[in-house]
């Protein structure tokens, strides 16, 4: 039990393995009794996370946010029913059975956040980084959106701009349709998929100008 | 249940530091314990039993520890308190690879098994389900988030409980986490998207005025305000 400096005993203390070799060792462990059981395998193991390493990313939704730029009725198809429009892109999957995009204009900028967990459209965006599923970005994002997107993100957006925060508590999942930025006239579907940004996807960021 | 989880609106935390490259998974051990999950829906657990073992980590823990070690204690626990496993065993097997870091994990599985897994994957699960129910409010309509403190899963944020807000969305009926995390059965209840305005919520500090928070609420946790 951790003491403090009075030498009294800490009023809360936690019990977690503290080092990753702990932390390896158990999960290890469970593994091998998994497998014993037939619940899974090495083989599944790493299939598994090389899909999520390398087909699932932001790249999928660079491609859908593309389209939509470059497509008005696909675009139409996209804010109607998200879900249906990316499977016509190949794009679907776990934690992407009901998706809802949300598009930002000139006055409306859309964000999301997982308070109660992290919740995030995986078949579009990938899995989350660290900084969506810690502690402060889910508390203070609801709170001080305006705040975080300046100083955290570098985004100042005009105080005539309407804020949308998407706290995804439930199991529809919320991205964002950026906007389309000046400069990109002519460019085909492909590069202007490679300007697309994970941030600009989650609403803390926007697709900078080529060339920026 | 009030925990520490329900992270809205608490301050202090620091920032948010946001790293530009970070990879996909940050340790082997990482992307060992993602793959646990479908294994573990599969041995008869559900997700919202998933988001319910997390919460009921110590909140020390909660805050201290790394995201996938959230994952890792909620899916032992689960399968411990399953009968799928044995706790004894694992502490056992946990003390042997401390000891033999190399030592190899047992053969076994099939490339079918993976397969499958992979297929689900890419097709996904919703949890929306079919109802016959008539939801109770319209789009525009004002409702109040019910003030309510059940010590189960809920997907009530506290920081909503008591707000008055304006219905933006239908959405069909959904699987009911508070009854299923407890085994009470799918319950599907109608899901709404509310708005609230920031003022409302945060009071006269928000910060700025054009700022509107969107909620997903199931049916039960709202009355007509």
């Amino acid at each position: 039990m951790t003491t403090s400096r009075t030498g009294s005993p800490a009023p809360i203390t936690g019990t977690f393995p503290t080092s990753d070799e702990e932390i390896a060792a158990r999960v290890k462990a469970l593994e091998s009794l998994m497998i014993e059981k037939g619940m899974t395998s090495e083989d599944a193991v790493d299939k598994i996370a090389e899909m999520y390493e390398r087909e699932v990313g932001p790249h999928n939704g660079a491609r859908v946010v593309a389209r939509a730029w470059t497509d008005p009725e696909f675009k139409k198809r996209l804010l109607e029913n998200a879900t249906e429009a990316c499977l016509e892109l190949g794009i679907g999957g776990v934690q992407g059975e009901d998706m809802v995009v949300v598009e930002n204009e000139d006055d409306v900028h859309n964000a999301i956040v997982c308070t109660l967990c992290s919740c995030y459209p995986w078949p579009t965006l990938g899995l989350p980084p660290n900084w969506y599923k810690y502690p402060a970005y889910r508390a203070r994002m609801v709170k001080e959106p305006r705040t975080v997107l300046r100083d955290e993100f570098g985004l100042e957006l005009p105080e005539s701009t309407e804020l949308r925060i998407w706290d995804t508590s439930a199991e529809v999942r919320y991205w964002v349709l950026p906007q389309r930025p000046p400069g990109t006239e002519g460019m085909s579907e492909e590069e202007l998929a490679s300007l697309v940004t994970r941030d600009s996807m989650i609403g803390v960021g926007v697709v900078p100008p080529p060339g920026s | 249940m009030n925990g520490v989880h329900d992270l809205g609106g608490l301050e202090g935390l620091g920032p948010v530091s946001p790293s530009p490259d970070e990879p996909v998974f940050h340790s082997d051990w990482e992307k060992r314990v993602f793959s646990m999950f479908l294994p573990f829906v599969l041995a008869g657990l559900n997700l919202d039993q998933f988001r319910h073992g997390i919460e009921k980590l110590h909140p020390v823990d909660y805050l201290a520890g790394r995201y996938y070690e959230h994952w890792l204690h909620t899916v032992e626990n689960g399968l411990v308190e399953k009968g799928v496993i044995d706790e004894a065993e694992l502490e056992r097997r946990t003390q042997y690879y401390l000891e033999n870091p190399d030592a190899p994990l047992p053969d076994g599985g099939d490339s079918q098994q993976t397969e499958t897994f992979l297929q689900i994957y890419r097709s996904g699960a919703s949890t929306r389900r079919e109802s016959d129910a008539q939801p109770k409010f319209a789009v525009g309509d004002r409702v109040r988030v019910r003030n309510m403190n059940p010590s189960g899963h809920t997907r009530c944020a506290r920081y909503l409980r008591g707000k008055v807000g304006v219905v933006e969305s239908v959405y069909d009926a959904f699987v009911f986490p508070d009854t299923n995390a407890n085994e009470d059965g799918e319950n599907p209840q109608p899901v709404y998207n509310v708005r609230f305005d920031a003022v409302e919520v945060w009071g006269s500090g928000a910060d700025g005025n054009r700022h509107t928070i969107r909620f997903d609420l199931w049916e039960p946790y709202l009355e007509a305000a």
